[in-house]
């Protein structure tokens, strides 16, 4: 007995509506669900909100370590910093400048408010200098010439035990013209 | 064989492929100019293969990343070729993508039916800038984590979701652990998959429509093979020969010291091909608010440009405008780039870019050195956090060099390989060897006539003078505050020491001169009016005081010598003690509650160091006529860690590397 001749394509497709919209509809179904599984797991940081314990001030130094003719000296912040699967105790997060205004200290943040790069003191000539797109900053912070769109982050200051000098450590988001904390 | 070849052909088509591959007709003729897709396919093949094997040495992690990349590059056979191939070839591979897109352009190779070709190929060359910004960061270097904060902090400008998009970059709020693991990913997953799927359809869509003729066509047409195989094999060992001559001259890439959020890096700056909108985003146009422009939109524009070019040629004289256009974006971006350097070498800031230069590679020595002979217990970072004769010197610069100086300057300049003449030192403070040599001098550095103790003078004004002669120079500039305490470098030598009792040199600059010990007992009823008279004998006992002192330091760099002089050191004690009457106003060897000068037991020793920093206000140093030494530990501005670091690094006594082992 003769096979009988199969469809030509046109004709299969005419009468196969169902299953072309069901293969087509499993079959993305299916390769959204790899993708799916991976973008959830990639947007876990905005899931995150990151906090540290207590009112987040950081002691740095003490009072005796500012110079008292007003320059600005950079200190190192030094504590606990949970980096994913990892806690480290007492490293570097980062770094601030404190000087000596009428014998209170100020704190400004270290990052450049342009595009965070690290902010130099030049001692010749007194006054912040970001080596990277050249923003001048005078020494309370504020923008002497340059593209920076705000002045150096202040950073709030607390003197505990009349000597040691707490800083409340955040940082912000760079390139705006006001300071938004990053959390 | 034959038969083997036609079973396989047979079940493949194997061989009907590779004739389709090879004899594909080139109308016109091979040519020089048609090269360049093919020297990028190679690049692009040396990338994965290289790639690949760099994968199996790397550890994406902000505790190991810097510490596998130290150990391909400085450990692992091979390592350094490996690496030294696959950063040398992203760094020509900018170039052949631009000559690649001005052969296209140019011989309007971008127009009907090509256009989506083109955009192929206009997305791979955005898809290879972005392979270059994520390998950049790495090997988690100083260097990269800067300049990666630059590129990811512009996302942050990025309307509506800026901000958001940088966090899923970064992989949070800090950069760590997953920044890394997901630039990784992107570098050698997700952008190589893109990359083959385009280079795939770009290879498949250029076969489709064939080659464009450059014009004028005189020759008659060939095939593929062998004629432009030829050109295009002679052209890719050309970019071979060129990349291995490159990474054996400098034995592989450069590695910078290890990431460090605390520590300023001067020098933080884009790979080169991206210089051009590193400066871009200096113009004044763009501050304040509308960085955005610079950043975002003015490039996202041109790139839009360059992809509406096929649209453009379509009118009478848009081919034309589409060369001119190519040509003005190129000769922008070269000025841009040209400027950026020439004001990292002789701009207001180029003194202070230089010596970050030239102070992350010494770093970078140090601790490569330190894991090499010590090995890494956590991280590369601890290592040059806990070692002396970097930290120590940074916490001098920090917490001393306001008052005291080390060699005359604040500890952290880095010596230069001296100048043998005035001509040599002028040579390189010039414009040529400032770009393009590691061993260039800057004018606002500091030299000094070889072998001599003068004071440091700006290249400059040495220049100036015109008096010939042998210089050291220094990566430094001068200070701005006035030395007004001891230069310490060689601290409690038998030298310093023997200075120390010169009448003049105490109340020099250089010992006490400036500060208030000048005027004190020690100048006046014993240097000045004893010493000063002294005969040879005395003179003689005094030395033999100096090499005794000295020996209670227990220097390193002197043990051989304390050794040898055993019997003078004898004699020298006994001097101390009789002779000469040092313990009428120092104790020596017990307690002196009547003493008030400095307790000369362990005389520059660690402990007696230590003890000094910690408190000079001490009864066993100056209880009653301290000049202005803070009590660095009493008043908790440094902890014993630092004031340890600082005293061995005062005393030398750190690990040495063969160079330095010759002094401190």
């Amino acid at each position: 007995m003769a096979s009988a001749e199969p469809d030509t394509p046109e004709a299969a497709g005419e009468r196969r509506g169902f299953i072309k919209f069901f293969c087509a509809f499993i079959g993305t179904f299916i390769s959204v669900v790899p993708f799916g599984a991976g973008i959830w797991a990639y947007l876990d940081p905005l899931a995150k909100r990151e906090g540290g314990a207590g009112d987040g001030f950081i002691k740095v130094t003490t009072l005796d370590a500012i110079p008292t003719d007003g320059t600005p000296a950079k200190f190192a912040v030094v504590a606990d910093k949970v980096d994913a699967w990892n806690r480290f105790t007492n490293v570097s997060i980062g770094a601030v400048y404190l000087r000596l205004v009428d014998g209170v200290p100020k704190a400004l943040h270290t990052i450049c408010p342009h595009l965070g790069c690290f902010v130099d003191y030049r001692q010749g000539k007194n006054d912040f200098f970001c080596p990277c797109h050249n923003s001048n900053f005078k020494l309370d912070g504020s923008l002497a010439k340059g593209v920076s769109p705000r002045a150096m982050d202040a950073l709030q200051i607390d003197v505990r035990n009349k000597t040691e000098v707490w800083v409340k450590f955040q940082n912000f988001q760079p390139g705006h013209s006001h300071a938004v904390s990053i959390s | 064989m034959k038969s083997l070849l036609d079973w396989i052909d047979h079940r493949t088509g194997i061989c009907s492929l590779t004739r389709e591959a090879l004899f594909e007709n080139i109308p016109g003729g091979s040519r020089w100019r048609y090269v360049w897709g093919s020297t990028l396919t190679f690049t692009i093949f040396i990338q994965f293969v290289t790639g690949v094997f760099l994968w199996m040495g790397y550890s994406a992690s902000s505790g190991d990343a810097w510490e596998s990349v130290n150990y391909i590059q400085n450990e692992m056979t091979g390592g350094w070729l490996l690496r030294g191939i696959h950063h040398w070839t992203a760094q020509l591979m900018p170039v052949l993508l631009l000559l690649h897109l001005m052969q296209v352009v140019i011989d309007g190779a971008y127009k009907a039916p090509r256009e989506v070709n083109y955009w192929f190929g206009v997305l791979l060359l955005l898809l290879v800038l972005a392979l270059s910004l994520t390998g950049y960061l790495l090997p988690w270097d100083q260097k990269g984590f800067w300049a990666t904060r630059v590129a990811t902090n512009l996302m942050n400008l990025i309307p509506f979701a800026g901000p958001e998009m940088q966090k899923l970059v970064v992989g949070g709020t800090e950069y760590g652990h997953h920044t890394l693991t997901r630039f990784f990913a992107l570098h050698a997953g997700v952008l190589p998959g893109l990359l083959v799927l385009l280079v795939v359809g770009h290879i498949y869509l250029f076969r489709r429509h064939g080659i464009t003729p450059a014009e004028p066509v005189i020759k008659r047409d060939t095939y593929f093979w062998p004629d432009q195989v030829f050109k295009d094999t002679v052209a890719c060992l050309a970019v071979m020969v060129a990349v291995l001559a490159v990474v054996i001259s400098v034995h592989g890439a450069h590695l910078g010291s290890p990431a460090d959020p605390s520590e300023p890096f001067s020098a933080a700056r884009p790979d080169w091909y991206f210089l051009f909108l590193f400066q871009f985003l200096k113009l004044p146009f763009f501050a304040g608010d509308k960085e955005v422009w610079g950043a975002i939109y003015i490039p996202g524009i041109a790139v839009g440009f360059i992809c509406l070019m096929p649209f453009i040629g379509r009118w009478k004289l848009g081919h034309v405008f589409n060369i001119g256009i190519i040509f003005v974006f190129l000769g922008g971006a070269g000025a841009l780039t040209y400027l950026a350097k020439q004001e990292d070498v002789a701009g207001p800031n180029s003194a202070t870019y230089l010596r970050g230069v030239l102070g992350d590679t010494r770093d970078a020595r140090r601790v490569t050195a330190l894991a090499k002979a010590r090995g890494i217990e956590s991280t590369a970072l601890s290592l040059l956090k806990d070692d002396p004769k970097t930290q120590g010197a940074r916490l001098f610069a920090q917490h001393c060099a306001s008052c005291h100086r080390y060699d005359g300057h604040d500890g952290l300049a880095v010596e230069l390989t001296s100048a043998g003449t005035l001509d040599e030192l002028e040579n390189r403070m010039g414009m040529t060897s400032r770009f393009f040599s590691g061993d260039a001098v800057h004018p606002d550095w500091l030299a000094r006539k070889s072998g001599t103790q003068n004071p440091w003078q700006t290249v400059q004004s040495i220049l100036d003078a015109e008096t010939d002669g042998k210089f050291d120079v220094i990566a430094s500039i001068e200070l701005q505050e006035k030395q007004s305490a001891p230069d310490l470098k060689g601290f409690a030598t038998e030298q310093w020491i023997r200075d120390l009792l010169d009448p003049d040199q105490y109340i020099s600059s250089r010992y006490f001169g400036g500060t208030a010990h000048k005027d004190g007992d020690m100048y006046k009823k014993f240097l000045n009016r004893k010493v000063s008279k002294y005969d040879a004998e005395q003179l003689n006992m005094l030395e033999a005081i100096a090499v005794a002192l000295s020996a209670q330091a227990k220097l390193p760099s002197q043990a051989a010598t304390d050794q040898a002089n055993a019997k003078q050191i004898k004699l020298g004690i006994a001097y101390l003690e009789d002779d000469i009457g040092c313990i009428d106003c120092h104790a020596f060897g017990e307690p002196d509650p009547d003493a008030d000068g400095p307790d000369l037991t362990g005389y520059g020793s660690r402990q007696w160091i230590v003890d000094f920093v910690k408190n000079p206000e001490h009864k066993k140093f100056y209880p009653d006529n301290n000049d202005r030494m803070p009590a660095f530990g009493v008043k908790k501005i440094l902890t014993d860690k630092e004031i340890g670091l600082i005293a061995d690094w005062l005393r030398g006594d750190y690990f040495k590397l063969p160079a330095d082992a010759q002094g401190h």
